[in-house]
């Protein structure tokens, strides 16, 4: 048993031990029939707040290759990016072999497949809301590690998963030049991956809408 | 991608899909914003002119609908794609499962309930997973919520159309019956530290879809859910479990969840980026744009139907908010210039449905039939024209504005999109 399971279910059985004392008050709130939100219902079920101190017992302390494996998800500040390196030369070959077929040959999109490359290089270069225009990775993207998460999330359409790290660096530097973020020499690890800001990063606002309608 | 895009690639995409299926590639459509055509009726079945005078059929497995009614979804995309729900045949506020509407970015998983989990880690106490069965123990409740795609209404946005039907112009809509466990009480389980803000959820699909939510949500009325209308979840409805956030946008929902990463910060996916944010006419653009806002839609009459004869008839419909309940609906016969109060056929709850009726006496003049919702959060639906001065034409989502249809003194029913 590795050493962090081991102290995670010493941690369990103590809490178990205390366990279950929520149960009879969940129980009788379980015949509450509206939509009502339950918030109330779980802070009563809470000694001391939301999400500590009660436990049911139930479930299994997660196998932590399971949670690893599915734990590659790369976040707004690259934190998690792995190892490896891809160059812009590389991306090209790789982007031919395996995106081009459905983005189109120059990232362009296809009549069924979004475009990932165009820039504009006028000052409405965001005005999406009044004209119709193309989004794409250059124009619209706040963040450059979003690539590398989905491509090595999502793509190729037809085998995700399939790529190396090293082939998604590659792609995300190729996109990134061909949108004129990056120069076409660029090789890209997770440090230089971190360092790019995108043209659109601050364009993003917080929802703003009035619950009233007052900002529609 | 925006709506002009999607309409070439309407355009395009017959053609297209036939050089795709010809050369091996991966056939995929935006299934979206796009108002595809409905879908050839069968020939009528043929009854016995007495069926009182011979035995009926044998009892069944599986209950079958009449084969005189024969609704369906359009299902547009392969394996990305849409299909959506055919609200001019139904009636009450529940979807039959079977025609609840569908979105997915890379085809609907096959996933053995006997080997699916749900994992939880992140800034948690003890990192856990949780089997079907594992969510089954733990204290249940069942609510009503709707979904809608925050693509939903598009089709009668940009480019109001005459032969548009309620299952292109809101389809994306449906409502039923959730049961599972509180997202709080899994929360607990794993012990949230103090310091997590944000949840990733992820599902176990294709493009492994996930979405940023903030925490408050899982204290609030987020939901595990793994059955719908009685029993468990449709395929391409995430089964065997997916997160139920009460009112939030459809994509936000994450189907077939596998698992669910607590955070100090919105991880920033693709979906949450790229796709299901609104661009403003100042040149910004709203990022995480969860509520729906109320709405409400005429599915009786609509088009293509055409009213026989003069006289009473009810005008019905559907109307949600994703912010709390609905208050009033508010039907007009003469295009907005007056209002009535409907009838709310049920009693509201909070980020569900309501079905409405308005008793109309039809003169056979002219009329143009609107609805118009509010909720308890204050919100009164907008015409189109003030959402486009709010929000541009191109926008691509949150559609909510007033619509409804014109009754022209033949009695022909055609959509009326521009108010």
């Amino acid at each position: 048993m590795p050493r962090r399971a081991m102290i995670q279910a010493v941690i369990y059985a103590v809490v178990v031990t205390g366990g279950l004392v929520g149960c009879s008050r969940a129980d009788a709130s379980r015949t509450d029939g509206t939509n009502a939100s339950f918030a109330v219902y779980d802070a009563g079920a809470v000694a001391g707040g939301p999400g500590r101190g009660t436990s049911y017992a139930i479930g299994h302390i997660a196998n932590d290759s399971l949670v690893n494996a599915m734990n590659v998800d790369v976040g707004q500040d690259g934190g998690e990016l792995p190892a490896g390196r891809g160059s812009v030369a590389d991306g090209a070959v790789v982007y031919a072999a395996q995106c081009a077929q459905c983005h189109g040959a120059k990232g362009e999109g296809l009549p069924t497949f979004p475009k990932l490359v165009g820039r504009d290089s006028s000052a409405r270069e965001f005005q999406f809301a009044t004209e119709a225009k193309g989004k794409t990775i250059g124009n619209y993207w706040p963040y450059a590690t979003t690539i590398f998460d989905y491509v090595k999330r999502a793509m190729p359409l037809a085998a995700p998963g399939s790529l190396s790290d090293d082939q998604v660096y590659a792609i995300t530097a190729y996109l990134l030049a061909a949108n004129a973020i990056i120069a076409d020499t660029v090789t890209l690890d997770a440090a230089s991956l971190r360092s790019i800001r995108m043209p659109a990063r601050d364009k993003f606002i917080v929802d703003n809408r009035a619950p009233n309608g007052s900002t529609p | 991608m925006t709506d002009l895009s999607r309409r070439d690639l309407i355009a395009g995409a017959a053609g297209f899909l036939g050089g795709a299926a010809l050369a091996g590639l991966p056939l995929a459509v935006e299934g979206q914003g796009v108002a595809p055509a409905a879908p050839a009726l069968p020939p009528r079945p043929v009854a016995p002119l007495d069926a009182t005078t011979m035995p009926g059929a044998p009892t069944s497995a599986l209950g079958e609908r009449s084969p005189y009614y024969a609704p369906g979804r359009i299902p547009v995309g392969t394996p990305v794609g849409s299909s959506r729900t055919p609200l001019q045949d139904l009636t009450g506020t529940i979807t039959p499962s079977d025609l609840h509407f569908e979105r997915h970015h890379a085809g609907v998983p096959m996933l053995d309930p006997e080997r699916h989990t749900l994992s939880i880690h992140g800034l948690v106490d003890r990192p856990m997973s949780f089997t079907v069965e594992d969510i089954k123990r733990f204290p249940q409740i069942t609510r009503t919520y709707f979904i809608e795609c925050s693509g939903n209404g598009g089709a009668g946005y940009r480019d109001p159309k005459p032969d548009t039907t309620p299952q292109p112009l809101a389809g994306l809509f449906s409502t039923s019956e959730w049961t599972g466990v509180p997202l709080a009480t899994l929360f607990r389980e794993v012990g949230v530290k103090p310091d997590a803000t944000w949840f990733l959820a992820e599902g176990g699909d294709a493009c492994k879809l996930a979405r940023s939510i903030p925490i408050v949500k899982a204290w609030d009325d987020a939901m595990i859910v793994w059955a719908q209308n009685g029993e468990p979840l449709r395929p391409g409805q995430g089964y065997p479990m997916r997160l139920l956030l009460p009112g939030f946008e459809g994509n936000s929902n994450v189907k077939w969840l596998r698992r669910l990463e607590l955070g100090t910060k919105p991880w920033m996916t693709r979906w949450e980026t790229s796709k299901y944010t609104d661009p403003m006419p100042d040149g910004t653009a709203r990022i995480f744009t969860f509520e729906i806002d109320a709405k409400s839609v005429i599915t009786s009459p609509c088009y293509p139907q055409t009213i026989a004869a003069k006289g009473w008839r009810s005008i019905s419909g559907l109307a949600w908010s994703g912010r709390g309940r609905i208050t009033r609906v508010e039907v007009s016969i003469d295009g907005g210039s007056t209002w009535h109060d409907a009838e709310l056929m049920n009693t509201p709850q909070p980020k569900s449905t309501v079905r409405f009726q308005y008793m109309w006496n039809w003169s056979g003049a002219e009329s143009i039939l609107l609805s118009r919702a509010s909720d308890d959060a204050g919100y009164v639906q907008p015409t189109r024209r003030a959402m486009i001065a709010e929000r541009g034409l191109y926008t691509d989502y949150h559609f909510n504005q007033i619509v409804g249809w014109k009754v022209d003194p033949t009695g022909a029913v055609t959509f009326h999109g521009e108010t």
